[in-house]
């Protein structure tokens, strides 16, 4: 939309909903560093409940968990959420393809507590011990739709005249896909992988009911913290993760604007080489 | 190598071949994996819900086990009942939770497009060099935990927590306002946390939007006010019924939300979900709540699907 100046009302409503965004999770870290154990009465700045999450074992163990859990899910995910994207965008045709569409967007929506125990029961059903296991076979099914979505809609605007060029010149299908497809689609799956991990980072309702005594996640283990009260260790847990995923994710589309800004300087000397 | 055949040719059909078999294989992977893991589930959740309670684990007594041959099969399915689902009729719990899901639902998707479509507006006319970065802006807390996000409100909404203390010390009220632990929580929860998802594919209708049509039209009379609603509202429909179900469909199934800062007297579906199966351990009334809960959402769910697959096609 252009031709118009960006009006005062325009400002104004951009600039509330940024401050309703960001407003709470502003305070959420401010209050970690408080000294006080009362988590909304302010008494000075301090450190110390970072300091006690160093000693805070069974919240490690969940960390590590959690962490284990997100990189496998997420690369499996995203495997086959780019097979499903191409199947999605390159088979326009085949038996069942409307069931396939309705199962990749079917998730997208779906309330966890649905996913979750239907996955449980089907857990229980083939007799699967629940622990570590079940809960990423739960994440890589949900998470794997995102993954889907987010390629699907690179892979459409794709230009396939440099695959047909590849082909021409007798590049088999399958090393087609490695050299010229996948390069180009990159950025996309990398940010479907990104969206998997923090899709499994962040996931309570579906681990709670995959999972058995043996795993606690993260998400578990906060949960479990906050309905006992609201503590300043939880704001500290929550800065941390907060720190990580905004690192990231600035990261990353940092690397890809630079990418973005290459590719089109090549294609420009390119046409005019 | 026959002679009839050169290499080229056979270099071909070998290619043909392997392009058929990746080609296969790149659609029934994922293909399988949903079915098992996805849609077989449900006819599990289904299969339970006809079951009887029992006090073991799996805590339900199975409904169907070929172990006796098709006359144990047979014995087993007279054995099948609605029981559960005339149990749910019974129970005004159930009744009203479904109905106050679907109230509290509907009225956040209401407000959370309110609040959405000012600040997409916003960045669809945002100057062309900021607007990416605004974008990003809005994406950024929904990489952000959920479960964090909603828990940051807890401390805001208390009755001594900071909101309270703001307007208490701009002496705006004089005795604290209950919000936290009431279905006001529950709103503000659903619209903070679902903002992403309204905000977006609105602003991706009202960025394509052609502007010249409402100068023409401001040209031929109309006011500013009656042109948005006569050009910009109705072209940014798709965007607005999209976000709406983006947000309505997983609210009315929402657990944390209502868990954290709804409070024992705000009912919604997702909790007595929750409660029925590890607070009662009672896996088949869950399953039958489950059953329900998707039949309410079907028929947005499949609307949602026909939208997504009416994108892709404008798409290709």
């Amino acid at each position: 939309m252009n031709g118009r100046k960006w009006s005062r009302f325009n400002i104004v409503s951009v600039t509330l909903g940024f401050a309703f965004l960001y407003l709470p999770i502003v305070l959420l870290v401010i209050y970690s560093f408080n000294a006080s154990r009362l988590v909304t009465v302010w008494a000075g700045f301090s450190t110390k409940w970072y300091v006690a999450l160093l000693t805070d074992t069974a919240m490690q163990n969940a960390a590590w968990v959690t962490l284990r859990v997100a990189l496998i899910s997420a690369s499996v995910a995203t495997v086959l959420g780019t097979m499903a994207a191409i199947a999605l965008v390159r088979y326009t045709r085949f038996r069942g393809r409307l069931l396939f569409s309705a199962m990749i967007y079917a998730p997208l929506v779906m309330p966890d507590v649905i996913i979750g125990l239907s996955l449980l029961l089907l857990f229980v059903a083939v007799g699967l011990d629940r622990g570590f296991f079940t809960i990423v076979l739960a994440h890589i099914t949900f998470s794997m739709c995102f993954v889907a979505v987010v390629v699907q809609s690179r892979l459409l605007t794709f230009d396939r005249s440099l695959e047909e060029a590849a082909m021409d010149l007798g590049a088999p299908p399958v090393k087609t896909f490695f050299l010229i497809t996948l390069p180009i689609i990159m950025p996309a799956v990398v940010s479907g992988w990104m969206l998997a991990f923090t899709l499994s980072l962040d996931d309570l309702v579906v681990a709670s009911f995959a999972s058995g005594p043996g795993a606690t996640t993260l998400p578990m283990k906060i949960y479990s913290q906050v309905r006992l009260g609201v503590t300043p260790e939880i704001n500290a847990v929550c800065t941390i993760l907060i720190a990580i995923v905004t690192t990231g994710v600035v990261i990353a589309s940092i690397v890809n604007k630079r990418r973005e800004v290459r590719r089109l300087r090549d294609e420009q000397a390119a046409r005019r080489g | 190598m026959t002679p009839a055949s050169s290499p080229t040719s056979e270099n071909r059909a070998l290619r043909r071949l392997s392009s058929l078999v990746a080609g296969r294989l790149v659609i029934a992977i994922p293909y399988a994996w949903l079915l098992v893991l996805f849609l077989v589930p449900f006819f599990i959740v289904f299969k339970i819900s006809l079951s009887e309670t029992a006090i073991a684990m799996p805590p339900y007594s199975p409904a169907f086990s070929f172990i006796h041959g098709i006359a144990g099969l047979w014995a087993e399915v007279k054995k099948l009942g609605f029981d559960n689902y005339v149990w749910l009729t019974q129970d005004n719990l159930y009744l009203f939770s479904y109905l106050s899901s679907v109230k509290i639902a509907a009225i956040s998707t209401l407000l959370t497009l309110v609040f959405g479509y000012p600040i997409a507006y916003g960045i669809a006319r945002a100057p062309s060099t900021l607007r990416a970065t605004l974008l990003m802006m809005v994406i950024l807390p929904f990489w952000t935990s959920f479960l964090i996000r909603v828990y940051a409100w807890i401390g805001i909404l208390k009755p001594e927590g900071l909101l309270n203390q703001l307007l208490l010390w701009l002496h705006v009220i004089h005795e604290p306002l209950i919000i936290l632990n009431t279905s006001k929580a529950v709103y503000i929860g659903i619209v903070y946390s679902y903002l992403p998802f309204m905000v977006l594919p609105l602003y991706s209708t009202l960025e394509k939007m052609d502007h010249t049509l409402i100068e023409a039209a401001e040209d031929l009379g109309c006011t500013p006010v009656s042109a948005f609603w006569k050009i910009t509202f109705r072209l940014s429909l798709p965007g607005i019924v999209a976000g709406c179900l983006l947000v309505f469909i997983p609210a009315v199934g929402e657990f944390v939300i209502p868990d954290l800062l709804g409070g024992s007297h705000t009912l919604m579906i997702g909790k007595t979900l929750w409660n029925e199966f590890f607070e009662n351990r009672d896996w088949p009334v869950a399953s039958a709540v489950a059953i329900i809960l998707l039949l309410i959402l079907v028929v947005p769910i499949v609307y949602f699907q026909q939208a997504q697959a009416r994108a892709e096609e404008a798409g290709r």
